[in-house]
């Protein structure tokens, strides 16, 4: 676990990037993280996904998969793969500052 | 009280919880009806062996009745909906089934039409899957006239049942090929959504160096857009596309149909939202969920399936006692993995602890994370000790409902 900062506060992240305590997260810190993930400028769809993925984690404890995010938002995968190029689970999950999608075992 | 128990479902989760609650409720306190559209109850980790000829369907299948005990009804009959508001299954022929507690254990269902080209399986050419019994079966003839190429096995994305099949499965295929004497002319590629063999760190790893050794090839984050047939490849959503001469598919899973018919039962993906554990469902008081159906962070397999009949037989009488429900499921999972070769290995975790090598704490001692001949004896076995011990609801001997932390050990996942 590192702590860095996000948009001047101090964050705690996993080894991969993301957020261990989703209350440290806020919107504003929102396009930094996009930035250096590669996602660029964050469309009002982009936030869109990411306020859906928040929101989802928040309500159920867990970040929802490729599938339930598409499924829950109303953005088709393919969609979603041009928005979040490398991976929109994953991205948005970063970006909306919750832990990784655990994908279920 | 007296009170209608209706069970969804005759497989696993719904037999082994008929079966105790017929045990744990005086006679005349409960009515007991488990409700499943046929009477075929399989043995599903069994599926794996067919492919290889190490089995075949008709062995691994009983009547679903008579698992079940005296005193519990059986109603073979298809699920139209749930009506939540009227305490009410309605059935397909138009029957009416009311309750008082509904058990929700019907599983996870196969969606290969949510992917491109999945309608391949139908055609059994060059696309397969080992997750159901036509498939399975199919799959066996077109393994044994295999003679080299690109063996794939993709997993189309998570959750799936058995998560470490796709493993087991190419783990065997690796075996087979060598007893053909061909292993060389064969290329095997694992296709995973995941970002590694499995998806806790340490058994990542531990199971990531096994494939390697085995000289299977790992594609991670694939994210599968389409199966192409005709020009043999799988297409990723990224852009990666992966070449093929046989694939072997492991489709999306969702929830029943009867699930996503029922107004407020399920989530979109069709699986019924649940108390991790109390397994009461949170869409109605009077709901409880067993097993694959649940939406529950757990490996949709029949050991948390097992030890959650525990929890969820308990709940059930305490709330038809007007009692306070137990907290107690832990998100135990215990499988063993088949390696090939006679040999297996055993993995035992929970919500909170990930799988780890060291020992299961029995007489026997059994190593975890780990090749050996005792596990794969004690996968064999478990067959026996399903239909014997685990459907009757017994508790199977040295095996908890909660997991043991004796026996692991701590140890770095990088």
């Amino acid at each position: 676990m590192t702590t860095v900062t996000v948009s001047g506060a101090a964050v705690e992240l996993d080894e991969a990037g993301f957020f261990q305590h989703p209350e440290q997260w806020q919107e504003a810190m929102a396009p930094e993280i996009a930035g250096r993930e590669g996602v660029g400028e964050l469309s009002e769809r982009h936030w869109q996904i990411i306020r859906f993925m928040r929101q989802e984690y928040l309500t159920h404890g867990g970040a929802p998969s490729v599938r339930g995010l598409s499924k829950g938002s109303g953005v088709p995968i393919k969609e979603l793969y041009q928005l979040f190029p490398k991976g929109p689970a994953k991205l948005a999950a970063k970006i909306a500052g919750v832990p990784k999608p655990v994908g279920c075992i | 009280m007296s009170g209608r128990v209706v069970i969804l479902g005759g497989g696993t989760g719904g037999t082994l919880v008929a079966n105790r609650l017929r045990r744990a409720l005086p006679p005349g306190a409960a009515e007991i009806t488990v409700i499943d559209r046929d009477d075929r109850h399989l043995y599903q980790p069994g599926l794996l062996f067919v492919p290889f000829g190490l089995t075949r369907v008709d062995q691994i299948t009983r009547p679903r009745h008579r698992q079940l005990h005296h005193g519990i009804t059986f109603v073979e009959a298809t699920v139209d909906q749930v009506d939540l508001e009227t305490n009410r299954v309605l059935l397909a022929d138009g029957a009416t089934v009311p309750y008082d507690v509904l058990v929700v254990a019907s599983g996870a269902a196969l969606l290969p039409e949510e992917t491109e080209g999945l309608e391949a399986l139908r055609r059994r050419d060059r696309v397969f899957t080992f997750y159901d019994p036509i498939g399975a079966a199919a799959l066996a003839p077109a393994l044994a006239g295999f003679d080299g190429g690109r063996l794939v096995l993709n997993v189309v994305d998570m959750p799936i049942k058995c998560p470490v099949a796709p493993l087991e499965f190419v783990f065997l295929a690796d075996w087979y090929f060598r007893r053909r004497g061909i292993r060389e002319l064969v290329d095997l590629v694992l296709v995973t959504p995941l970002d590694g063999a499995f998806t806790r760190p340490v058994a990542s790893r531990m199971l990531g160096e096994l494939l390697d050794r085995k000289g299977v090839e790992l594609v991670t984050e694939f994210s599968t857009a389409s199966v192409d047939e005709p020009d043999r490849r799988l297409h990723g959503y990224d852009g990666r596309t992966v070449p093929f001469d046989l694939a072997v598919v492991v489709p999306i899973h969702g929830g029943q149909p009867y699930v996503g018919r029922s107004a407020g039962l399920g989530d979109a993906l069709g699986f019924v939202p649940t108390d991790r554990h109390t397994l009461q469902s949170t869409v109605r008081p009077n709901v409880f969920v067993i097993g694959d159906a649940s939406d529950l962070p757990a490996s949709k397999a029949g050991s948390v399936t097992h030890f959650e009949g525990t929890t969820l037989v308990e709940n059930v009488r305490r709330f038809l006692a007007g009692e306070a429900l137990a907290s107690r499921f832990d998100g135990h999972a215990n499988c063993f993995i088949e390696a090939g070769a006679g040999k297996a290995l055993l993995i035992d975790f929970n919500y909170e602890t990930e799988p780890l090598p060291g020992h299961y704490p029995l007489a026997i001692g059994l190593p975890l994370l780990r090749e050996s001949r005792r596990n794969h004896l004690g996968k064999l076995l478990f067959q026996w000790v399903y239909w014997h011990v685990l459907l009757s609801g017994h508790e199977v001997p040295g095996i908890s409902a909660t997991m043991p932390l004796a026996g692991k050990w701590r140890v770095p996942a990088a």
